[in-house]
């Protein structure tokens, strides 16, 4: 691939900590320092790092912002109070998913949005053409930002040592801004993607560095390591959140993926509502289920998924979970399917009984 | 750096090989191989008796990451596996050439080890 790779500000930081560097949807990203299991016990025992700065912003503002938002999303978007974080699905007429996305409301006629990387220049393209005659206008800020995440049950303390913005006031969902290691301008969030306590900070991207020193210094005597990309997807994956591309994707819907609740039918009118509430209605093709395997072989990507001898779908993701130190994943399977006590899924022609999970393995 | 022991053989797919006097021989994966998979979570390894084929995959060694065939690197006969890997697969990250070898077997044609790297030949390939 002669494509060349975006780094992030970061990318000095990373190469000095050993990181190992990979390709990541456009950007040299660190996939592992210390190794993926290790720096997933540290995030679920400790707290983690993630530099996540490969991550899309979008602002979205202008008098129209909440009407617009709410005809292009799925979730409600005018009921959000100003401090406050709403994850949404953006859905294509048929009900695909064109992404999945947090959405905060800086004030009442301004957001901003977090984006995929792999997805931001179609998110940005796919909420201008929808503007029409709405007074709002959507700006670019992928280059102004860097993100952190900051993960795992003493990221608490450890963000205290490095900013005097009051944190406990900042509920789950809840932002506020401020100066962290002495850079202005700063959202710090109580969101994350791992399943464990933390925050997502958005920095300005020339000071993201200095406030990653400072973190990791500060941090290390709390057990606080750099963490990689690899146990961001596995932490992702114990806790059942989707991951575009795989559990969603503009073929997999939000309501065949378990994320009806982001689904608001009380809503008249959204792109996808009528495809998306079909579905709802009993007219599922398909659905994504969560499962473990008693065995050492990890169900990957692509291995196909049976009820008895009939092929009925294939693994979306698949790791090793580090807590429960046994394979765990997500499958497409055909509706009628999914609670089968006869699914089993193959791999390199070892037929593994799966067992499907009503519960994410952490909460 | 990865570490290339100067006493054994190597393929450019990352297996080592010990030869013994007596025609035997102990497989394992290299301190690079080991490094580039990550975290080694199950090594699925043949039973005795079974023969392969120079090239032939042997087995599966499964990290965090991604499962990866294991080559034989001479045609031969599985005289014993490590079965210390069903309960610490980690030792592959630890010990690779120690702790960590996966079979030993009965070469079938001693002229096949000719063909192989040495330390120098693999390390070059790095």
């Amino acid at each position: 691939m002669p494509e060349t790779l975006a780094r992030t500000p970061l990318f000095a930081l990373h190469v000095e900590l050993g990181a190992r560097l990979v390709p990541f949807a456009g950007w040299e990203m660190p996939v592992q320092y210390a190794g993926i299991i290790e720096e997933h016990l540290a995030v679920r025992q400790a707290a983690g790092l993630f530099d996540v700065s490969h991550m899309g912003e979008a602002r979205v503002r202008g008098r129209d912002a909440a009407k617009f938002l709410d005809a292009i999303m799925t979730n409600e978007m005018a009921s959000i109070k100003v401090g406050m974080a709403r994850y949404t699905v953006m859905c294509q007429p048929d009900g695909g998913c064109v992404d999945d996305l947090i959405v905060y409301r800086l004030a009442d006629d301004e957001f901003l949005i977090c984006l995929n990387a792999s997805n931001a220049a179609k998110d940005l393209a796919w909420m201008r053409a929808h503007v029409g005659a709405l007074q709002v206008e959507v700006l670019d800020e992928c280059a102004a930002w860097a993100q952190l995440a900051l993960q795992g049950p003493r990221a608490e303390q450890i963000l205290g040592l490095v900013t005097a913005t009051p944190l406990a006031p900042i509920k789950r969902f809840g932002f506020a801004f401020g100066e962290v290691a002495g850079v202005g301008g700063c959202l710090i969030s109580r969101t994350g993607y791992t399943g464990s306590p933390g925050f997502e900070l958005y920095l300005p991207a020339a000071s993201a560095e200095k406030v990653a020193r400072a973190l990791l210094a500060a941090g290390k005597p709390h057990g606080l390591v750099p963490t990689g990309l690899g146990a961001r997807d596995s932490l992702r994956l114990e806790a059942n959140y989707p991951l575009y591309g795989h559990e969603i994707s503009e073929q997999i819907s939000p309501i065949q993926a378990g994320l009806g609740w982001t689904v608001k039918f009380t809503k008249p009118e959204f792109i996808g509502r009528e495809a998306l509430h079909r579905q709802a209605q009993g007219g599922l093709v398909s659905t994504v289920v969560l499962f473990s395997l008693d065995d050492r072989r990890i169900a990957r990507q692509g291995a196909r998924v049976f009820d008895g001898e009939t092929p009925v779908g294939e693994v979306l993701s698949g790791t090793q979970s580090p807590v429960l130190g046994k394979p765990i994943g997500t499958a497409l399977v055909a509706a009628g399917h999914a609670s089968s006590a006869a699914l089993t899924v193959d791999v390199r022609g070892h037929r593994l009984p799966l067992r499907v999970s009503a519960e994410p393995f952490v909460k | 750096m990865s570490n290339v022991p100067a006493d054994l053989r190597y393929t450019k797919d990352h297996e080592w090989i010990r030869v013994a006097a007596d025609g035997t021989a102990v497989i394992g994966i290299t301190d690079h191989a080991q490094a580039a998979l990550g975290d080694v979570t199950f090594v699925d390894l043949p039973k005795v008796g079974t023969s392969f084929g120079h090239g032939d995959v042997f087995g599966t060694v499964e990290s965090v990451k991604a499962a990866s065939d294991l080559y034989s690197p001479v045609a031969c006969e599985i005289l014993e596996a490590n079965s210390a890997l069903n309960d610490a697969p980690d030792l592959v990250n630890r010990e690779p050439y120690a702790g960590a070898w996966m079979i030993k077997v009965k070469v079938k044609d001693p002229a096949e080890l000719g063909a192989l790297l040495d330390a120098a030949g693999y390390a070059a390939t790095l």
